[in-house]
């Protein structure tokens, strides 16, 4: 690790200075650059905004974006390391990577990764970069401007309000609404991020002291903080669709059952993921969001840029691009995108204040008050333990 | 003409064979073995032992995931070859091989991933079937059944079937044009015995030699598909070989190890029911001699082999539900459960650009040609190069051309990746390219070979004695008179590549976005429509060829009567 | 130009010879017969002397055309045309195309040989048929037509292989009239094999009877 920080320290006495002077290197570098874009490709309305995004780059700065559809960010950084086995560390295949908690903490522990970039970056000054911002802290990883961020996620619940009434109030009162709509409910499978989401949101109002989950998880306190969680779950799981022995892979697949009417709740990481799937046509009319009393978990989706990536002054251009207010409003636009926006409204200028004020709504979207506290993820190794209980527990 | 023609010819087709198919097989197991082993130094790992058998077997539900590998490969394969030899009987008489071949066409044309969506859609408690049965039943909500995804891999036995039991027929078909059929039926009844009966005692056992590679490749297509497996079978946990893909793609890049073992534990799978195969011939040739000896006429057979023709009916009722389903969704904006129909349309799906299918396209369309193209020219140059030694095929060169279909993909599709990637060709076209010719090469050889072998010897021996050299008589004579078939053949070779979706995955690095990658990656999705749109293009297109193979040779032979209408 | 066989014998790998060592000379315009029961090697021997026996075939004397050893050189080579029982046509091929394909090299120009094979085909009595189908024509015209074909080739001999016997009894004759005038014509000695007597009449040449090897030599 030694050699790679001292490159970081370097980089970062000589970056500042000459800012001005690099970044256009940067873009001269870039001009005529494809990136190749490792993304989820399971959204479609995301997919579209990663080519209007590639529009725009190509149009501006002569980089264009190929997305590399992945159905797990996983695929993504399998191909990076089996580069570096290949003693590939140049001119990789992957230029960029919509990434997060455990993906990332993988990535940066095996200096797979290349950086620090994100002070590099122009748009950077409309960050909070402080040190316990969503922005500098990854899944309780410090991000150390290895990875740039660029959409705001928050966990919530989504329902069809014309079959039900009042959606639970609670992660605990989930057992009593699936005990009185039998198969009516079920949650990605825990090997899918959002799936593990699932039981960590259980898990931080289930767990005795939700301040334990900010440390590492050890042999030590795990029994202890999740013995609530199974019972729960235990209690829970009889009553899920298929009797709790199958799940959705993730969560299309899951809002999919929903517009189906296979079942009548959902879950997503995008507060604004239900009015766009309407707009979309990909779920009724009726459909709307909530959460639970304590507020849900809420994290920042990142790009990063790996160690050998080929293309990687198009990369830093892109991510650039990514956080121009400009393009963060036409990203919450309900029309395109609806994923909140991860700049400082304290470092905006007025215009571009005006321009996300000026925004239309739609009556599945979810003003931020209604969508209560934001939770602190728990550190990454408990969702790897929980991921790996919950299958030696219910995988026969 | 001399024994030494052509020598040079069949020396350069086995060099590259051996070089460009032998050896990545050969190499990527190889690879694959000793990361089973433990050796893997780009990973650090040098110690050769037994670790990543026990990380492997310390997977849970690693056994479950075997024991549904076994049991739906085996069962899928068994129910479509008893389904098929039923229908046979019955069908063989009533069409014309050629008639048989349109019919099957697009149950053939279309991919297991394309098939295996549309599936889906149409079985799932909320989908096409029970639609149409809500209003009849009274269903408020889909019922809470295990249909799709089900723990016992019946969708995935389902799909499976859908696939090979209209392979199993063409084959059957093309193996009974062999055998004096007619008479052999003609003399069964005349001595007193039921149709199904001759059919079994008289003639399966002679078309069975015929069959027996065929049944092999769909008994190993079937114990290791991912496609398939991945959308219709079992989630928790899923088949060996959709388990393995995901381990292989794990963040921890220590998974390849175990991945790797088991990765051979899946070859070994294969091979346990080949060899289970083997005895269940031995058996049966037993147990079937002293059941013909018996003399047994009774007519029971009848309503077996009705039932297996019903059966056969509604699989392929079910699988053009299934391509119809994916069309419909493609052009529908909502169709929401309970309608039997959508309720508002749209071309958006197909006009959108964010959707991509345009680059998707035109990246399959590249390598189904290249792919075809090669394949094409090393069947012609191996077969010619028979011809001019005027020499039959030995049995290791038949087994050969069939080795790429019997190992089951997972097993050297990741070794031979490294390999590429050592080569710097990993995550390129070239890297797809030779991964997928692996496979279309033998279907294209396979399906050239025997209409090659039909053909009249007299057309090449009148024209040498007129002068033609063995050049002018290959591009004068025989490739012009085989134009149909080798059409055919480049319409199978287009469908093979178009279906790959493992070694386009792996060896392209994920870059390389073909139809097949993104309908499968977008199964996962949540938008059918977009779904559809890929899965309608990945269909049609092989369908397509299918059609150009038909309609080429009858426009280019118009006024010849004897090629325009030759047989499929 | 004559065609020349000495001790000629075909054999297979450690079997005897299929017949006795065979001895002959045909001069230009002369048509030798070779008769004997099936399966005793007649369509072998016109292999040899053709070059398309099988490899499994070992061949022992020698053939000369004019003089000159021909056995080395391939089927192509040798200048010996071969007609068979069937007219064989290249289904592909319209009716003048095949004359086309046969029509030796050393006539050049589009135009004459295409005027070469109009001259070949009202020859055989199949004038204006260029373009036609060859499926279409009947038995009798296809014979004509496989005939011309191998004629145009500029055959030095010629090999016939029962090339009458699948025709109607009425048009057999014409078409061994029609055959034979034109090899005297042209002067190319011609090995035939047939079953049938008359063909071995209407010939006016030698006849020699295969007959099985009884001992290996």
């Amino acid at each position: 690790m030694r050699p790679s920080l001292t490159a970081a320290l370097v980089a970062a006495l000589f970056a500042t200075p000459v800012l001005a002077d690099s970044w256009q290197d940067t873009l001269d570098a870039a001009r005529g650059q494809t990136v190749y874009w490792n993304a989820w490709g399971g959204d479609e309305r995301t997919n579209a905004f990663i080519a209007w995004v590639g529009e725009q780059t190509s149009a501006r700065h002569g980089v264009s974006v190929r997305q590399v559809k992945l159905t797990d960010t996983a695929e993504a950084v399998t191909r990076v390391i089996s580069e570096k086995a290949a003693g590939q560390d140049q001119g990789g295949s992957v230029d960029m990577i919509w990434i997060n908690g455990p993906n990332f903490l993988a990535m940066k522990e095996q200096g797979l990764l290349h950086g620090p970039f994100v002070a590099d970056l122009p748009n950077a000054q409309y960050l909070d970069l402080s040190p316990t911002s969503a922005n500098s802290v990854d899944f309780t990883t410090s991000v150390d401007g290895m990875e740039s961020p660029w959409r705001l996620a928050k966990f919530v619940f989504n329902y069809d309000s014309a079959r039900v009434d009042a959606p639970p109030a609670s992660m605990a009162a989930f057992v009593d609404w699936a005990a009185d709509n039998p198969g009516r409910f079920t949650h990605p499978d825990p090997s899918n991020f959002m799936g593990g989401t699932f039981l960590k949101q259980a898990l931080i109002e289930l767990t005795p002291d939700a301040s334990v989950l900010q440390q590492p998880a050890t042999d030590g306190n795990y029994d202890a903080a999740t013995a609530p969680l199974w019972q729960w779950y235990d209690a829970l799981r009889p009553n899920l669709w298929r009797k709790g022995k199958a799940f959705p892979e993730n969560q299309s697949v899951q809002q999919q059952l929903m517009n189906d009417g296979e079942i009548d709740m959902a879950m997503s990481f995008d507060p604004a993921s239900t009015a766009g799937a309407i707009a979309e046509g990909l779920l009724p009319e009726s459909a709307r969001v909530f959460v639970p009393e304590g507020g849900t978990i809420g994290n920042v989706s990142f790009v990063a840029i790996p160690y050998n990536a080929a293309n990687r002054e198009g990369a830093m251009v892109v991510a650039n691009f990514l956080l121009d207010p400009a393009t963060q409003a036409h990203m919450q636009n309900i029309e395109v995108l609806g994923s909140y926006a991860v700049l400082d409204p304290a470092k905006l200028s007025a215009d571009a204040r005006a321009a996300f004020d000026a925004l239309p709504t739609a009556p599945a979207l979810p003003d931020l008050a209604s969508l209560g506290p934001t939770l602190l993820e728990p550190h990454a190794s408990w969702m790897e333990r929980l991921t790996a209980d919950w299958a030696k527990r219910y995988t026969r | 003409m001399t024994a030494r023609d052509g020598r040079g010819l069949r020396i350069a087709v086995l060099a590259v064979l051996a070089l460009g198919l032998l050896g990545p097989i050969a190499a990527g197991l190889g690879q694959t073995a000793r990361a089973a082993f433990g050796v893997m130094p780009e990973l650090g790992a040098v110690d050769p032992g037994l670790g990543p058998w026990r990380e492997l077997s310390s997977i849970p539900g690693l056994w479950t995931s075997v024991k549904l590998t076994l049991w739906t490969g085996l069962a899928a394969t068994l129910l479509s070859l008893m389904l098929a030899v039923g229908f046979c009987a019955v069908a063989h008489e009533r069409m014309s091989n050629s008639a048989a071949a349109r019919w099957l066409t697009p149950f053939l044309a279309a991919p297991h991933a394309a098939m295996a969506i549309g599936l889906a859609f149409v079985l799932a408690p909320s989908g096409w079937i029970a639609r149409l049965l809500a209003p009849l039943m009274g269903w408020g909500n889909p019922p809470d059944l295990a249909i799709v995804n089900d723990p016992w891999g019946i969708a995935l036995i389902l799909g499976l079937m859908v696939k090979e039991v209209p392979f199993l027929l063409l084959v059957m078909l093309s193996a009974l044009t062999q055998i004096p059929l007619r008479q052999n039926m003609a003399a069964g009844r005349m001595l007193g015995y039921g149709r199904g009966l001759v059919w079994m005692k008289i003639i399966a056992p002679q078309v069975w030699p015929l069959i027996r590679l065929p049944v092999m490749v769909v008994l190993a297509y079937a114990l290791s598909t991912v496609d398939m497996g991945l959308i219709l079978g079992p989630s928790n946990p899923p088949v060996l070989a959709v388990l393995l893909t995901r381990l292989f793609s794990d963040p921890d890049i220590a998974r390849i190890l175990p991945a790797s073992a088991g990765a051979l534990m899946q070859g070994l799978l294969v091979a346990a029911a080949f060899a289970l195969l083997w005895l269940a011939e031995l058996a049966t040739r037993r147990l079937g001699l002293w059941w013909v000896r018996g003399g047994g006429r009774g007519s029971s057979a009848e309503p077996l082999l009705r039932a297996a023709t019903a059966l056969v009916m509604a699989l392929f009722a079910i699988g053009t539900l299934a391509m119809l389903s994916l069309v419909i969704w493609s052009l529908a904006w909502r169709w929401p459960w309970p309608a039997a129909l959508p309720q508002s349309w749209s071309l958006k799906a197909w006009g959108s650009p964010g959707a991509g299918w345009a680059h998707a396209l035109g990246n399959t369309l590249l390598l189904a040609g290249a792919t075809t193209a090669i394949s094409l020219t090393l069947a012609i140059a191996w077969l010619e190069g028979e011809d001019r030694a005027r020499r039959g095929r030995a049995a290791w060169a038949e087994a050969l051309i069939y080795l790429p279909l019997l190992v089951p993909q997972i097993a050297f599709l990741y070794g031979l990746n490294i390999l590429f990637l050592r080569l710097g060709i990993s995550g390129g076209h070239v890297a797809v390219i030779w991964a997928q010719a692996l496979f279309v090469f033998p279907y294209v050889m396979i399906t050239l070979s025997d209409p090659w072998r039909a053909l009249d010897p007299r057309l090449t021996r009148a024209a040498a004695s007129l002068g033609a050299g063995p050049w002018r008589r290959l591009f004068a004579v025989k490739l012009p008179v085989l134009a149909m078939p080798i059409l055919t053949a480049a319409a199978i070779g287009t469908a093979v590549s178009v279906a790959q979706y493992l070694p386009t995955l792996f060896m392209g690095a994920g870059r390389v976005a073909t139809l097949t990658t993104e309908a499968v990656t977008l199964s996962s999705g949540s938008d059918r429509r977009v779904t559809g749109v890929y899965a309608s293009l990945q269909a049609g297109l092989p369908l397509a060829a299918y059609a150009a193979a038909f309609l080429i040779p009858a426009l280019v032979h118009r006024d010849r009567t004897v090629l325009k209408g030759a047989s499929a | 130009m004559s065609l020349c066989l000495t001790d000629l014998t075909v054999r297979l790998k450690k079997t005897p010879p299929l017949f006795p060592a065979l001895t002959l000379c045909i001069e230009p315009g002369e048509v030798a017969t070779v008769m004997g029961p099936s399966g005793v090697g007649k369509s072998t021997l016109l292999d040899a002397v053709a070059g398309l026996l099988s490899p499994t075939f070992i061949l022992s004397g020698q053939i000369t055309l004019n003089g000159v050893d021909i056995s080395p050189l391939p089927a192509e080579a040798r200048r010996i045309g071969l007609m068979f029982q069937d007219a064989v046509l290249f289904p592909h091929l319209s009716v003048g195309d095949n004359l086309a394909f046969g029509l030796s090299r050393t006539v050049k120009g589009r135009r004459v040989r295409r005027d070469t094979v109009q001259e070949a085909l009202t020859d055989a009595g199949l004038p204006g048929m260029y373009d036609r189908d060859p499926a279409s024509l009947s038995g009798g015209q296809k014979s004509r037509a496989a005939l011309m074909r191998t004629l145009l080739a500029d055959p030095a001999a010629l090999l016939l292989d029962e090339p009458f016997s699948k025709l109607d009894a009425g048009l057999r004759d014409e078409m061994r009239g029609f055959t034979f005038t034109h090899i005297r014509k042209r002067e190319i000695p011609t090995l035939m094999v047939t079953h049938d007597p008359e063909d071995a009449e209407a010939t006016n040449g030698p006849i020699i009877t295969l007959s099985k090897a009884e001992t290996s030599r």
